[in-house]
C-alpha cells in the first residue's frame, strides 16, 4: 500500500530529507520511501517510482514537503511515520538553543496559528483576559488558575458555550483528551469510558482505578469545582456530557463531583435522561435517593464508580483487591490524622471516616462544627486538604512540592494523640517526581526526631505503573518503610478507621 | 457536533500559558506545545490590561500595517551636504539643537551642558566656556529638540548654525532629514568634550570636509542608504555600535569622487585619514536615514507604532504615530556594558542621544542577533543572548523587514515597527545599543553597552492614545 501526506510550506534542505528517506527505507516492511520538497522534478521522480498517487500532483507546490511511503501494512506505515516525526523533532531541537521565550498569547498564536488548546496557569485576576484571547482564537481551554471571580467564570463559560468550546475550570487540575494528559493526570489505558469531573484528584483516582481494573478511558473532561454550584449552573458539566454522548469512542459515561446544587442536579439528571449511553455518577456525600427514578447509577465512592464503569464497559464485573486481613496491631494514641495532597481524596476520606468513627475535623468540613479551629493544629480525628488556599498561598501545590506535608507529618508524629497517619501519594504528569520517596524521608526524619513515638501509616497510591513515577516502585518504597499500602483511597480510609476502632476497643477493654 | 467533538478527532496543538511544569509534561508526551513564559500584562496593572484588550481592534491593526508598509517602501537616499542655517528654519546663531525631548538648562546632564558650552565657543559666540555659560544663564541661548528641526544627532546631538549636515531624502515620500557628521572617537563634542582640539576638529569639518563631501556627492549623485545598510547587516554591522562594514561600503562609494574634487593633496590626505580612521563614520548616515524613514509614519490615525525614541541624558522620550509630535517621557535608564580602561559605571552618564532612531526602524539593538562582533563590545554574554534580544523584539513589532535581513538568524528580516500596545502588554522593552558618555562635562566616551527604553514612556503613550480613541 502507498501512503502519501503533504506538509504545506515546510522547508527542509535536500540533504536532510535524503537522510530521512534512507532511515525510513531501512524499516522492516517498508518497500520504498521518499521525503522530498514538492518541486516538479521531485514530483516526477516520486510518481515514476510509484510513491505518489497521481491525483495529488496538482495539489503540491514547491513549498510543500511530500512524504511517500510504500509498505506492506498500515502498521508499518504508522511506525515509519513515528520515526519520521522523531526525526523532525530532533531537527527542530538542534536549533533549540535559540528557542525564543514567547511572552504573550498573541505571540503564541502568531508562532503557531494551528493552536487548538490552551493550558492556562497564571494568577487568577489576569485569567479572564488571556483565556478570552484563547477562546476567540477557537482554542479549548483548561484553566488551572484559582482566584478567578464568579463573574469572570460565567462570562468565560458563556462565551465558550456560544463558540462550542471547552472551558474547563477555573481551578481545574485534570483532563485527558485524545490520550493526552493535561495538567495533573495519569497514564491510563485508552478505552470506552468517558469522565466528566468537577474534581481533579477524583478524576485521577477513578481513571487510575479504571485502568487497574482492566478498563480504558476515552476522555476525561474537567469542569472546575464551582461549575455545579447554583451560580454557574453546571454549564461545563452539561456541555461535557453532550460531548461525551456524541463521541463514538465513549460507550460509558462517568460523573465525579461533590454534590451539585439541587437546581443544577435537576438539570444534570434531566440531561442524563436524554443520553442513550449508560451513566454512572459519584456525587461524593450525596444521598443515593436522588438517583431514584432516573437511569443513572449512583455510587458512593471513587472506588465503586470505577468498578461500575469497568463492569459496564467490559460487560462483566472486575475483581478489585480486597482489604488485607487485619493483624492485631498495638496502637499508641487515639486519633487518625489524614494529610492529603489531593482535595477530592481528602474529601472522600473524610466522608468514609465519619461513617466509621463519627466526628472528623477538617479544613474542608461540610458541617461548620467540625471545621478545624486552627489549621495549624490537628484536633481529634483530622483530615487536612493541604492543597487548600491556606497552604498554597505563596507555595506550590503539595502534589508538586510536598515539603509542607513532610513538615506536618513530623508535627503529627510529635503529637502523642496521633495513632494513625493517613496519606495519599498522587502520581502522574504534573506531580512530584518521587512522592513516595518524599513520604519515606518525612517518616524517617519524624522518627529520628521522636524515636519513642509509634505511629501507623496508611496510604494509597493514586497512579499507574505506566506513570512517569512508576506505580510499582512507589508502592514498594512505601511498603519498605512500613506503610500499609492499600489499593484505593477508599480502602485506605476504611482500613485506617478499622485499625483505630480496633485500637480503641483494645484500650477500652 | 460541537467543536469539542472535532477536538476529539484531531491531534492537540497546545499553548501552555504559565507554569513550566505543564509544558514539560506535554513535551514528555510529545505533544506539539508552544510555551508562553507569561508575565502579567502591563506589569500587573489590570486597568491597563483591560485597556489593551479593548485596543485589540482591526482599525488599529490596519493603521499599524499601513505604518509598517510605509517603513518598508521608504527609499532613504543621501542627496547632499547642507549647513544647518541653510536648511533648518528655526536655527539662528543663538539657537542650539540638542538630542532627545526638549529640556531646560538646569535639567541638562553634565555632558550635554559641556557640549552646549563647547558649541557656543565653536560658533564664536564666546571665547571661553565661562563666557558661554554666562550667555546661557542670561537666557540669550535658545534650546530646541533636534527632532523638532527635522534632524537628529548622536549622544548630546549638538546642531548649531554653522554645522554641516548630511541630507537624506526619502524619495518615496519626498521628505528630508538631517544629521551632523560623525566626529570620530574619544574626546568629541557628542560625548560632552569641549576642549580646543574638539572645537578645531569641528571647524575643520565645517571648512574642509563638508565642502569636499558636498562636491563629491554632487558628482556621484544620490546614494542609496538602504542598499548600504542591507549589505552592512550581512557584514555583521547592526549600525548603532558597529558600522565597520557600512563605513567601508560608504568609503567605496564616496572616495572615488572625493579624490576628483579635492585638489590639495594635504587636505585629501586629511579627509581620507579622517573617514577611514573612524569605524563609526556611517552611524550618522544611518540616523539621518532612520529619521527620513520614520517621519512619514507620523500622524496616521489610530496608529500605535512608535515613530521616534530619543534621550536627552535626563529623560527618555518616545512619539507614537497617531499622536504626532507629542513626547511621552520618563527618566532615562543607565546602560549596562563595558568600560574603557580606567572608567567604571560610576563615571557613566545615563542614556543620551537621538541615535535610538536606528532601533526605531529596526536596526541597532534590534538587529544585534546578526552582529556577533558587537556582542562583546556592548557587554552581551553571547551571540545566543544577542539573538534572544532580536527575537524578543519581534514580539513587540508589527512585522519583519523585507529589506533588512539578519543572516545569522536564518535570513529573517529584522523586527520592524514597534507597537506600543505590544510593549505595554508584554513588558518587553525596546533594546538599544549605545555609547556611554562620562557624566562630567568635557571628558568624552567611557564605554558602550545596552540599555532598555523605560516602560513608563509606553504606558503614558498608551493611555493618551486610549483617551483620543475614547477607550478609557
Amino acid at each position: 500500500m502507498i501512503y502519501n501526506t503533504i506538509k504545506s510550506n515546510a522547508y527542509f534542505d535536500s540533504v536532510t530529507l535524503m537522510l530521512f528517506s534512507s532511515h525510513l527505507g531501512a524499516i522492516d516492511g517498508v518497500e520504498e520511501a521518499a521525503v522530498m520538497m514538492g518541486t516538479d522534478h521531485n514530483k516526477e521522480l516520486m510518481l515514476e517510482s510509484g510513491l505518489l498517487t497521481p491525483d495529488l500532483l496538482t495539489k503540491i507546490t514547491s513549498n510543500d514537503l511530500v512524504i511517500g511511503i510504500k509498505a506492506i501494512s498500515q502498521a508499518v506505515i504508522d511506525e515509519a511515520l513515528n520515526v519520521l516525526q522523531s526525526h523532525f523533532e530532533n531537527k527542530s531541537k538542534s536549533t533549540g538553543a535559540q528557542e525564543v521565550t514567547l511572552r504573550s498569547v498573541e505571540a503564541a498564536i502568531k508562532h503557531d496559528p494551528g493552536l487548538n488548546f490552551a493550558v492556562v496557569s497564571i494568577p487568577g485576576r489576569f485569567a479572564k483576559l488571556e483565556v478570552m484571547k484563547c477562546l476567540r482564537h477557537n482554542m479549548h481551554v483548561l484553566l488551572f488558575s484559582d482566584n478567578v471571580s464568579l463573574e469572570d467564570e460565567n462570562e468565560l463559560k458563556d462565551f465558550a458555550l456560544q463558540k462550542g468550546l471547552l472551558m474547563m475550570g477555573p481551578d481545574c487540575g485534570t483532563a485527558i483528551i485524545n490520550g493526552v494528559a493535561l495538567g495533573f493526570a495519569n497514564v491510563v489505558r485508552r478505552g470506552g469510558i468517558g469522565l466528566v469531573a468537577a474534581s481533579g484528584t477524583g478524576a485521577q483516582e477513578v481513571s487510575v482505578l479504571v485502568d487497574k481494573l482492566g478498563g480504558g478511558i476515552s476522555h476525561v473532561l474537567g469542569t472546575g469545582g464551582r461549575d455545579v454550584k447554583a451560580s454557574v449552573g453546571g454549564k461545563m458539566m452539561l456541555m461535557g456530557l453532550d460531548a461525551l454522548a456524541a463521541d463514538p469512542q465513549t460507550r460509558v459515561i462517568g460523573i465525579v463531583s461533590k454534590p451539585p446544587y439541587p437546581s443544577v442536579l435537576k438539570k444534570i439528571l434531566a440531561k442524563l435522561n436524554t443520553i442513550e449511553k449508560p451513566v454512572v455518577a459519584c456525587f461524593l456525600g450525596e444521598d443515593s435517593k436522588v438517583f431514584e427514578g432516573t437511569q443513572v447509577i449512583g455510587c458512593k465512592t471513587l472506588e465503586s464508580i470505577a468498578v461500575k464503569l469497568v463492569e459496564l464497559e467490559k460487560g462483566q464485573a472486575p475483581v478489585l483487591d480486597t482489604l488485607p486481613k487485619l493483624h492485631s496491631l498495638s496502637l499508641e494514641g487515639k486519633y487518625i490524622r489524614g494529610l492529603y495532597t489531593g482535595g477530592t481524596l481528602a474529601y472522600e476520606a473524610m466522608l468514609l471516616l465519619q461513617q466509621e468513627l463519627g466526628p472528623v475535623y477538617a479544613n474542608i468540613a461540610i458541617d461548620p462544627t467540625y471545621q478545624l479551629k486552627e489549621v495549624e493544629i490537628s484536633q481529634h480525628h483530622t483530615i487536612l486538604d493541604m492543597g487548600e488556599d491556606y497552604f498554597t498561598d505563596g507555595m506550590p501545590h503539595p502534589m508538586i512540592d510536598p515539603r509542607l506535608r513532610s513538615e506536618r507529618i513530623k508535627q503529627e508524629v510529635a503529637d502523642p494523640e496521633t495513632a494513625v497517619i493517613l496519606l495519599d501519594c498522587v502520581l502522574g504528569y504534573g506531580s512530584h517526581p518521587d512522592p513516595a520517596g518524599a513520604i519515606v524521608k518525612a517518616i524517617e526524619a519524624a522518627h529520628a526526631a521522636y524515636p519513642n513515638r509509634k505511629v501507623h501509616y496508611v496510604a494509597s497510591v493514586c497512579g499507574t505503573d505506566a506513570d512517569p513515577q512508576n506505580g510499582i516502585q512507589q508502592r514498594k518504597q512505601l511498603m519498605a518503610a512500613g506503610v500499609h499500602v492499600l489499593p484505593t483511597n477508599a480502602q485506605a480510609a476504611r482500613f485506617a478507621g478499622w485499625l483505630l476502632k480496633d485500637g480503641i476497643t483494645h484500650e477500652s477493654r | 457536533m460541537s467543536r469539542v467533538n472535532d477536538l476529539f478527532g484531531t491531534s492537540l496543538q497546545v499553548t501552555n500559558i504559565g507554569l513550566e511544569i505543564f509544558r514539560d509534561t506535554l513535551k514528555q508526551q510529545h505533544v506539539s506545545t508552544v510555551h508562553v513564559g507569561w508575565r502579567p500584562p502591563a506589569e500587573g496593572n489590570v486597568l491597563l490590561a483591560q485597556l489593551l484588550d479593548r485596543m485589540d481592534t482591526q482599525v488599529i491593526e490596519q493603521a499599524n500595517q499601513l505604518a509598517f508598509e510605509r517603513i518598508n517602501v521608504a527609499e532613504p537616499m543621501l542627496t547632499g551636504v547642507k549647513y544647518a542655517h541653510e536648511v533648518l528654519a528655526e536655527i539662528d546663531r543663538w539657537t542650539v539643537g540638542h538630542a532627545g525631548p526638549p529640556l531646560v538648562w538646569s535639567d541638562m546632564c553634565g555632558p550635554l551642558k559641556g557640549a552646549v558650552l563647547g558649541a557656543l565657543v565653536y560658533e564664536g559666540l564666546a571665547s571661553t566656556l565661562a563666557e558661554a555659560e554666562a550667555h546661557v544663564l542670561s537666557g540669550r541661548v535658545k534650546f530646541v529638540s533636534n527632532h523638532a528641526l527635522g534632524a537628529v544627532g548622536p549622544m548630546t546631538g549638538m546642531i548649531t548654525y554653522s554645522m554641516p549636515l548630511w541630507e537624506v531624502t526619502n524619495t518615496t515620500f519626498g521628505n528630508v532629514a538631517y544629521c551632523t557628521f560623525n566626529e570620530g572617537l574619544g574626546k568629541v563634542m557628542r560625548f560632552g568634550a569641549n576642549g580646543p582640539e574638539v572645537i578645531d576638529r569641528l571647524r575643520w569639518m565645517e571648512k574642509v570636509l563638508a565642502p569636499a563631501l558636498q562636491s563629491a556627492l554632487a558628482l556621484s549623485g544620490p546614494l542609496s542608504m538602504k542598499v548600504i545598510m542591507a549589505k552592512a547587516l550581512a557584514m555583521g554591522d547592526e549600525m548603532h555600535q558597529r558600522n565597520t562594514g557600512a563605513t567601508s561600503l560608504f568609503i567605496r562609494e564616496i572616495m572615488k569622487h572625493v579624490v576628483r574634487v579635492v585638489s590639495n593633496q594635504d587636505q585629501l590626505a586629511q579627509i581620507a585619514e579622517f573617514i577611514t580612521g573612524n569605524d563609526q563614520f556611517f552611524l550618522n548616515l544611518a540616523m539621518a536615514s532612520g529619521k527620513a524613514i520614520m517621519d512619514p509614519v507620523k500622524n496616521i490615525p489610530n496608529c500605535t507604532v512608535v515613530t521616534a525614541m530619543s534621550r536627552n541624558g535626563t529623560r527618555f522620550g518616545i512619539k507614537i504615530s497617531a499622536l504626532g509630535d507629542r513626547w511621552f517621557e520618563a527618566p532615562v535608564n543607565q546602560p549596562k556594558g563595558l568600560y574603557f580602561p580606567g572608567y567604571t559605571e560610576d563615571d557613566a552618564n545615563p542614556d543620551i542621544g537621538d541615535s535610538a532612531i536606528t532601533e526605531t526602524f529596526g536596526i541597532g539593538g534590534f538587529a544585534m542577533g546578526s552582529s556577533p562582533a558587537v556582542v562583546r563590545f556592548v557587554g552581551a554574554s553571547s551571540i545566543d543572548e544577542a539573538i534572544a534580544y532580536s527575537k524578543e523584539m519581534q514580539e513587540i513589532c508589527v512585522g519583519l523587514s523585507p529589506h533588512y535581513i539578519l543572516p545569522t538568524m536564518n535570513f529573517i528580516g529584522t523586527a520592524t515597527g514597534i507597537d506600543v500596545r505590544k510593549v505595554v502588554q508584554s513588558g518587553s522593552l525596546p533594546v538599544i545599543n549605545t555609547g556611554m558618555a562620562h557624566k562630567q562635562p568635557g571628558i568624552g566616551q567611557v564605554g558602550a553597552g545596552i540599555v532598555k527604553a523605560p516602560y513608563a514612556c509606553f504606558t503614558q503613550a498608551l493611555e493618551a492614545f486610549a483617551e483620543t480613541m475614547d477607550l478609557t
